[in-house]
């Protein structure tokens, strides 16, 4: 990179989680992990199926998501198997697990500590009838979309 | 390669300023790459990641990441952030002269 033609660093992040599967729920805790490691500042919006992710009962049982996931190479038929996604979902934990790549309940609270915040969405949180106490602790607030336009000011959005 | 002046002594870095040659590091220098990154004054908790830092490099050739600190450091990952708030591994790494930690998590 040439001195003088230096792009602007990114200095903040707003990611939102709207997924609930495994491979839903991971890219954005690995972007928001890494951009608090890098000194970036970094707040996780979590949305629709995402809050899955922080929800007390079921941030330990996310899943892989194996019909309609081309990715797995293998026949659209055979992911819909009973116990298919089980079975899939062992499989990448185990693998993650090998690279140290913390479960899903762990990385959220290690992200937490961070400094980076979470929080769930409101228009969803309605949808699914969920309140404060439905989350873990971590969860800072649940706040509007208009809240989370605010708070994302100045910083870049990634959509997940 | 450019280089960056310490205490009267010149060192090799790389384009963001992390050491490529880590021997070349001393303990006497931590304390001004440190106030260029921000960081008052080194205290022992400082003292105890920028060692173990130097320690991991020279068992396994890389810098930890976070995660790495936070687990086997002695220091949790609260307090890593309120040590080193621009990244813990990053600005720690700086600091003990050995090059950036390369690992995701």
């Amino acid at each position: 990179m040439s001195d003088n033609a230096q792009p602007m660093p990114i200095e903040k992040v707003s990611i939102i989680v709207s997924k609930g599967s495994l491979d839903g729920v991971y890219p954005g805790l690995i972007m928001a992990n890494g951009a608090r490691a890098e000194g970036i500042e970094a707040d996780l919006f979590f949305t629709f199926f995402g809050l899955d992710a922080i929800h007390k009962a079921r941030h330990e049982h996310i899943k892989m998501a194996t019909v309609g996931n081309p990715g797995l190479h293998f026949a659209t038929l055979l992911g819909g198997l009973p116990g298919m996604s089980a079975v899939m979902t062992h499989y990448m934990t185990q693998r993650m697990a090998k690279l140290d790549i913390p479960s899903v309940p762990e990385f959220i609270e290690m992200i937490a500590d961070t400094g980076a915040g979470l929080y769930a969405c409101k228009a969803s949180a309605d949808l699914f009838g969920l309140e404060k106490n439905d989350f873990i602790p971590q969860v800072a607030d649940i706040i509007t979309v208009g809240e989370f336009y605010a708070m994302a000011a100045g910083g870049q959005i990634i959509f997940t | 390669m450019p280089t960056k002046t310490y205490r009267g002594r010149e060192f090799e870095v790389d384009a963001e300023g992390f050491f490529t040659v880590p021997s070349q590091w001393s303990e006497d220098i931590a304390a001004e790459i440190a106030r260029e990154e921000g960081i008052g004054e080194l205290t022992d908790r400082h003292w105890q990641v920028i060692k173990f830092m130097r320690h991991e490099y020279d068992e396994k050739g890389a810098g930890p990441t976070v995660r790495v600190l936070g687990k086997t450091s002695g220091v949790p990952i609260k307090e890593l952030y309120q040590l080193f708030p621009r990244g813990p591994a990053k600005i720690a790494a700086k600091i003990a002269g050995i090059p950036k930690p390369r690992g995701c998590i």
